[in-house]
């Protein structure tokens, strides 16, 4: 497996490598051998501590986009079961960087929105880097509808750069489909869950962010612009995305510790990239148990719950 | 041409700016009095210049019908943010600038005998962005027109979601949705009325949520800013993208209004839904 290392990772490099190379061409009754493997099996999982107990704002960032970051597709495949896809806005088009339908969680029928990107160039391009276009948020909508409806509560995984900046996004009103989902899903009747697994990238994250419960993954980010699109705006400069990323305090702990977020979800060392039934699992765990809570909820609690949610986010002082 | 030379050389030198104003869309320079006689719209293409907070509730409200509410509501500075200057001075400047603390008035007033809750913003403070204080103001404005049982008028002129307060910012969108959502339900209008230039979150939440919405002539609307855009899909963009024209040539609002008929065309609105 070709791994893709980011700049603070590269001590790990070598060392995995040589790993490798020995667990598949060294011959297995070779002392000398099977002493260095144990050495090297140590000083990886060393390295690989050492490096994430101390991931900056910038770092965990490069994380959140990791190009083997599990993404919602993965996710579901692994969480749930029954899973059928839905496709369409009924008014335009498909949108393929928002993905959705019905399935099964431990049993129990829900319904499952959330961005969708790509991982190699071609998917990337199909998938538009989950950003979507209003008929993303549409057809989430449409599919939220369906839980709000048949009574299924509904979770959310929350993984794009932004809405699409492009002329056709703004022609067919990308404002009014983010607005329409906020107002929405503030109606919704039933749970819903959001999961923040890699990007939180503003308005068109929160397009599907309005829950009951907000959790993020532990190397997730979450906040109001890019970074990069934040220094290119209030330092004139697009290259200080690392100062940006440090200032808007947009890392889980961050969110946790401001109130937004309702838990951290925690990753396998190194990022959920590098084992993804483990991060999956952990995942799944967080989402039964959130449910798990609001099911003795009546409707109108559910709905209260939420409303009071949102509706204390902020600081400001009467005086 | 030469007049009109001598006219921008009267602009470049420091006075100027106590006396001329310039178009920000035909560039032509117009005497100052002359603009405030106008409504603060161009005399030559009618476009319509930002007007400060105080001067919107003065030409849409009926005289000395606007009782201010919240007016105590002032900023924090959250995630101590410090881009170039600090946030904490930002702040500061702008509240000496405006005389305001933050960049939205909220009330209760009559637009020609129909009560509504009207929230304007200030676009001097800080680009109009939507920080805590905003969003705040909204839910409860919006509350008490339920409470009242009467409509609300939103004037937005926005940059967008104040990026110094982080993702707080961004919660304003979902908070001020998650309240309209109840006036909604509670069938009671809400008309939102963009001014140039309204972006970001705050179109992307309150801004295209009006029951009825409507536009001032010229004005930029939109969700991405024209550069970004521009920056994105490396090309010209379409000639009139993001005015208030355009928009309403694509179906996203329901008319432009010029603001000398914009009180009497909010009171015939609001009687019409009332009535």
């Amino acid at each position: 497996m070709v791994r893709h290392y980011l700049d603070f990772e590269k001590p790990l490099m070598d060392l995995e490598r040589e790993y490798e190379e020995l667990q598949r061409f060294a011959p297995r009754n070779d002392t000398k051998v099977s002493a260095r493997i144990e050495w090297l099996e140590k000083r990886i999982a060393k390295v690989r501590e050492e490096i994430h107990a101390q991931l900056n704002p910038w770092q965990r960032t490069q994380l959140s986009r990791h190009i083997d970051r599990p993404h919602t597709l993965d996710y579901i495949q692994l969480i749930f079961d029954d899973f059928i896809e839905l496709h369409g806005d009924r008014g335009f088009m498909d949108d393929p960087a928002m993905v959705g339908g019905l399935a099964r969680l431990d049993g129990e029928a829900v319904v499952v929105v959330g961005h969708q990107k790509g991982r190699d160039v071609k998917e990337m391009g199909y998938r538009n880097f989950g950003m979507p276009h209003p008929e993303g948020y549409r057809k989430a909508l449409r599919i939220m509808e369906l839980g709000a409806r048949f009574k299924k509560p509904i979770i959310t995984m929350i993984d794009t750069p932004g809405a699409y900046p492009g002329v056709g996004a703004e022609e067919r009103g990308q404002a009014e489909a983010i607005a329409r989902n906020l107002m929405e899903m503030a109606t919704f009747p039933v749970p819903i869950v959001a999961v923040v697994i890699g990007e939180g990238g503003s308005g068109g994250a929160l397009a599907i962010g309005v829950g009951n419960r907000i959790l993020m993954l532990e190397n997730a980010i979450y906040s109001v612009i890019t970074p990069e699109g934040c220094a290119a705006i209030l330092w004139r400069d697009g290259t200080k995305s690392s100062l940006a990323a440090e200032a808007m305090k947009m890392t889980a702990t961050d969110l946790l510790s401001l109130g937004v977020i309702d838990e951290i979800i925690p990753e396998p060392v190194g990022g959920a990239h590098r084992n993804y039934q483990r991060a999956a699992a952990t995942v799944k765990a967080a989402i039964v148990r959130h449910l798990e809570e609001l099911r003795d909820f009546s409707e109108e609690t559910i709905l209260s719950d939420r409303y009071q949610r949102f509706r204390r986010m902020g600081a400001f002082r009467e005086e | 041409m030469t007049w009109f030379k001598k006219k921008e050389a009267l602009l470049d030198e420091k006075a100027g700016d106590a006396l001329w104003s310039k178009c920000n869309a035909c560039q032509e320079i117009i005497y100052k009095k002359e603009l405030e006689r106008n409504l603060h719209v161009c005399p030559k293409c009618s476009y319509h210049f930002p007007i400060p907070a105080q001067k919107r509730l003065a030409i849409v409200t009926d005289e000395d019908s606007f009782e201010e509410l919240d007016r105590v509501l002032s900023p924090l500075d959250p995630i101590s943010f410090r881009d170039l200057k600090r946030y904490a001075d930002r702040l500061h400047e702008a509240q000496q600038k405006t005389g305001l603390k933050d960049a939205f008035i909220t009330g209760r007033a009559t637009i020609h005998g129909s009560p509504a809750m009207i929230g304007v913003f200030e676009f001097n403070f800080l680009g109009g962005s939507l920080g805590s204080v905003v969003g705040e103001k909204i839910a409860r404005m919006v509350e008490k027109a339920v409470d009242e049982k009467i409509g609300a008028i939103i004037f937005s002129s926005s940059g967008g979601a104040r990026m110094q307060e982080g993702i707080l910012s961004l919660m304003q969108m979902a908070k001020t949705s998650a309240a309209l959502s109840i006036l909604k339900k509670e069938r009671l209008p809400y008309i939102s009325v963009l001014t140039d230039p309204t972006l970001g979150g705050v179109t992307a939440s309150f801004g295209m949520l009006g029951d009825i919405i409507l536009a001032e002539p010229r004005a930029m609307i939109g969700f991405a800013g024209p550069r970004v855009i521009k920056e994105t899909i490396k090309a010209d963009l379409p000639a009139g993208f993001q005015r208030a024209e355009y928009l309403l040539q694509h179906g996203m609002i329901d008319f432009i209004i010029e603001r000398r008929k914009l009180k009497a065309t909010l009171g015939k609105l609001l009687a019409l839904l009332y009535h």
